[in-house]
């Protein structure tokens, strides 16, 4: 067997990540699985990263080139917002990433999906793949685990959802994901962004749907440690 | 432009012709000399009233042990120290120069230091070196917004995490911590996890080894806790110990005196204008 699993390979999001409109504000989603070659280096990131009071953004591909990105983003932003004395828009801070993507496309290797809402325009979309160009989308879908979500997008996406139908919808896409994408994997993070402002949501593996040929977690390390023993691997 | 018969030597610029010649010499099985690593295993995590950092201290050269007592818990600040693995020479320097960074950067605010800002100051440096910087870090500290712990990587990415193991002994004392560790652990429960993590590392990792160093940081200060645990001790020592009655014989005593070399020539010419 090869067990080659090259730790020293740059950490890299093999990611499900997504972003949905709908009506009234957008849904963003991510599987929590950052990779260093064939190990798990971290099992509950956080890949939806804050750049304003209003915009977030979906996070694919380098973990330090799309965290250096995001970090000159928010800081941009933030300057941006003081001079203007207003939030900044989702526009502003979707083509300040492609900015950065763009000009220096030659040394990142980043997926970033930005999503947010602003007065002007509501909730919207922005995808800005790894060549750097910004795409407007009423959907987008990114990361290694968006390859099996296509066909299911195509089918399940209407316009018009509610708030809760796109959450439900973003969560059941990233479990499929995770179900069939090795690279993706672990909780399911959504952030809301609507006029009302923004909510954070978590939903734990062990909850998730359970999908083809999945089983049901039995006598799982989970279950020891609900048991409450100091020791949970003496049982 | 037709090009001269004559070969002339080279204006400026920079001459490739050595790393030709290393390429082929690797080609041909000669190796270079390789920098010394440690293999290494480093933890951290997060316990009641604060932050315990740990490490194993052998530091290797390709199969080598090298130095079978280092120290791989460096100072950052008073309440932040930093878990080095990698090149050694790296996770030196980058250690040294980011917490003289933050002394300045304290005497320019008269603050104490916090754990984001050495965040910052490290993952910019290795960012910028594009992962030739070889450090991998656990970053860990107590400051004014509470305690903090943190795993940055040669690339610059970091992490945020209540429990983190580094290095090529990380898998062995992820598995410890992965079954053992919880919330609101007290320090001598979180010193014992830290030290069998680590113990872990040093017994089924084949780079790291030796001792464990153990580094607790609270709010009320830090303990640095050199040399913990000790399960490798040495067996061979001589019960006697070794003593150099004789010192250092003088076989000979001969001063040469320096030979005054300047020559100053009177009436030469005037500087010009």
């Amino acid at each position: 067997m090869d067990l080659n699993m090259n730790l020293n390979a740059p950490h890299s999001m093999g990611t499900t990540i997504i972003g949905v409109t709908y009506n009234g504000g957008v849904v963003l989603g991510a599987d929590s699985r950052t990779s260093t070659g064939m190990y798990v280096a971290n099992r509950a990131s956080d890949k939806i990263t804050q750049l304003t009071e209003n915009v977030y953004v979906c996070r694919s591909g380098s973990a330090a080139d799309s965290q250096i990105v995001s970090d000159y983003v928010r800081y941009f932003l933030h300057q941006h917002t003081i001079q203007l004395g207003q939030p900044a828009t989702v526009k502003v801070a979707a083509n300040l990433i492609r900015l950065l993507s763009y000009n220096n496309k030659n040394m990142l290797e980043t997926g970033l999906i930005v999503g947010g809402w602003d007065k002007y325009e509501g909730g919207k979309i922005y995808g800005i793949p790894l060549g750097g160009t910004l795409i407007e989308q009423p959907f987008a879908i990114g990361g290694s685990g968006s390859s099996y979500l296509y066909g299911f997008f195509d089918q399940a996406w209407k316009e018009g959802m509610t708030k809760d139908e796109a959450e439900q919808l973003v969560v059941k896409a990233v479990s499929l994901a995770i179900a069939r994408d090795g690279a993706s994997g672990g909780v399911v993070r959504t952030v809301i962004i609507n006029s009302e402002g923004v909510t954070r949501n978590f939903y734990p593996g062990d909850k998730l749907p359970l999908w083809h040929e999945e089983l049901e977690p039995q006598n799982s390390l989970l279950d020891i440690l609900n048991s409450s023993s100091p020791e949970p691997m003496n049982i | 432009m037709s090009k001269s018969v004559v070969e002339m030597p080279p204006k400026g610029g920079f001459s490739f012709d050595l790393c030709k010649r290393n390429e082929m010499l690797s080609k041909k099985g000669v190796n270079p000399p390789s920098f010394r690593k440690t293999g290494t295993t480093i933890v951290g995590l997060i316990f009641q009233d604060g932050v315990i950092l740990g490490a194993d201290t052998r530091a290797t050269e390709g199969p080598i042990v090298c130095d079978k007592n280092c120290e791989k818990i460096h100072y950052m600040a008073p309440n932040i120290y930093c878990c080095g693995a990698g090149t050694a020479a790296d996770t030196e320097a980058v250690t040294d120069m980011v917490s003289s960074q933050l002394q300045l950067h304290r005497y320019h605010t008269g603050r104490e230091s916090r754990v984001v800002t050495a965040l910052t100051l490290l993952k910019r440096h290795l960012f910028n070196y594009q992962g030739y910087v070889s450090a991998a870090l656990v970053l860990g500290g107590v400051d004014v917004t509470g305690p903090h712990l943190h795993t940055i990587y040669p690339h610059g990415s970091t992490d945020t995490l209540p429990f983190a193991t580094m290095g090529s002994g990380s898998l062995a004392a992820m598995a410890v911590f992965e079954s053992k560790y919880r919330e609101g652990l007290t320090r001598d429960e979180g010193i014992a996890l830290v030290t069998e993590a680590i113990c872990s590392g040093i017994f089924n990792d084949l780079g790291s080894g030796s001792n464990v160093d153990v580094c607790v940081i609270t709010k009320a200060g830090k303990e640095y806790l050199r040399n913990h645990l000790q399960p490798n001790p040495r067996t061979y020592t001589s019960s006697k110990g070794y003593s150099f009655p004789k010192k250092t014989e003088v076989l000979l005593t001969k001063i040469t005196p320096l030979k005054e070399k300047v020559e100053i020539i009177e009436g030469g010419d005037a500087m010009e204008e």
